[in-house]
């Protein structure tokens, strides 16, 4: 048992935010008849456990200026890939990177890098430089722009269970 | 969503400060705007305030819990699909009225929607991967992640 039924309400009553009030711990707690003291104590167990990764702000990188967003994709030869991918995660402008199966034929890369700047030429430029540290082993490339947001949630838990 | 820069003058020094600082974390206190906005220099109301407002003009998408469906033992999977320009728009509503979808970017490629599934059950990926194939006629190409480099960029605001 990952997280027991009272875990399973506070996530569905806090995924989409805290209250904005100066107690939100407690207000949470009012709404789902537990004491306030309770509702920090879980968050704060299921941070220790890693299923709450951080309370905090999101910011939207788009609205901060930060409008051109691509995700870079690279067919990396499989025995290098591994020596390789935390380089390129190591980037300071790469948000997120990751190792993923192919799809060929359509689809050949296997590394995906998302890269976020305030144009598409300073996108580009970042992405030179992925390509120059991952050199011979890279025998592809891409990179797709996204032009719309057309969700983000994030995740969603039903509070009853599945 | 806003997919649009705001106007150059829509954040204050205070607001930016509040992005750049509370993206790392807030307390897990009885008063938790209180004690962040002691840190700030803001008053518990104030802090309160320009949160709402920095949610009401989109400069940031939420604020609270964010949760990792693997640590609950389900999964996340990045999915994406090839759309015909005139089924776009129908595609994304059929793809995002489905609740395991947690985000869903539109982009400029032949495979031009992307989406991630989050799920409780790692079984489940596959389930609602092939009921969005059925539902929309489209193949739905699933990359699970394999190895995960990095994570942890943070945006200057």
């Amino acid at each position: 048992m990952r997280i027991d039924e009272t875990d399973r309400k506070l996530i569905a009553e806090t995924q989409a935010g805290l209250p904005l009030v100066p107690e939100p711990y407690a207000e949470i707690g009012r709404r789902l008849g537990i004491a306030e003291a309770a509702v920090r104590d879980r968050l704060a167990a299921l941070q220790a456990r890693g299923i709450v990764r951080r309370i905090a702000i999101a910011p939207n990188h788009y609205a901060l200026g930060m409008v051109a967003n691509g995700m870079s994709v690279w067919d990396v030869a499989d025995e290098a890939v591994a020596r390789l991918g935390p380089e390129v995660g190591a980037l300071p402008f790469v948000s997120h990177c990751y190792l993923r199966p192919r799809a060929l034929p359509v689809w050949p890369y296997n590394l995906f890098a998302m890269v976020h700047g305030e144009s598409r030429a300073e996108v580009e430029e970042k992405r030179g430089e992925i390509a120059r540290l991952l050199g011979v082993a890279c025998r592809g490339s891409d990179i797709l722009y996204s032009t719309r947001i057309l969700k983000k949630t994030g995740m969603r838990l039903a509070a009853n269970g599945s | 969503m806003r997919h649009a820069p705001l106007a150059p003058d829509a954040l204050d020094g205070t607001d930016r400060r509040i992005i750049n600082v509370l993206q790392d974390g807030f307390p897990l206190t009885p008063r938790p705007f209180a004690d962040a906005g002691a840190e700030l220099g803001l008053a518990e109301d104030e802090l309160i305030s320009r949160i709402a407002r920095l949610r009401e003009i989109g400069a940031i998408t939420r604020f609270g819990p964010f949760f990792d469906a693997a640590a609950m033992g389900g999964d996340f999977c990045l999915c994406a699909m090839a759309v015909p320009a005139e089924r776009f728009e129908a595609v994304a509503e059929a793809v995002n009225a489905r609740p395991e979808v947690a985000h869903n970017y539109e982009r400029d490629h032949r495979l031009n929607m992307w989406f991630v599934l989050a799920v409780e059950k790692a079984s489940d990926i596959d389930r609602v991967a092939k009921e969005i194939e059925a539902e929309t006629g489209i193949a739905v190409l699933t990359f699970p992640k394999l190895a995960e480099f990095y994570i942890g960029f943070r945006v200057s605001a």
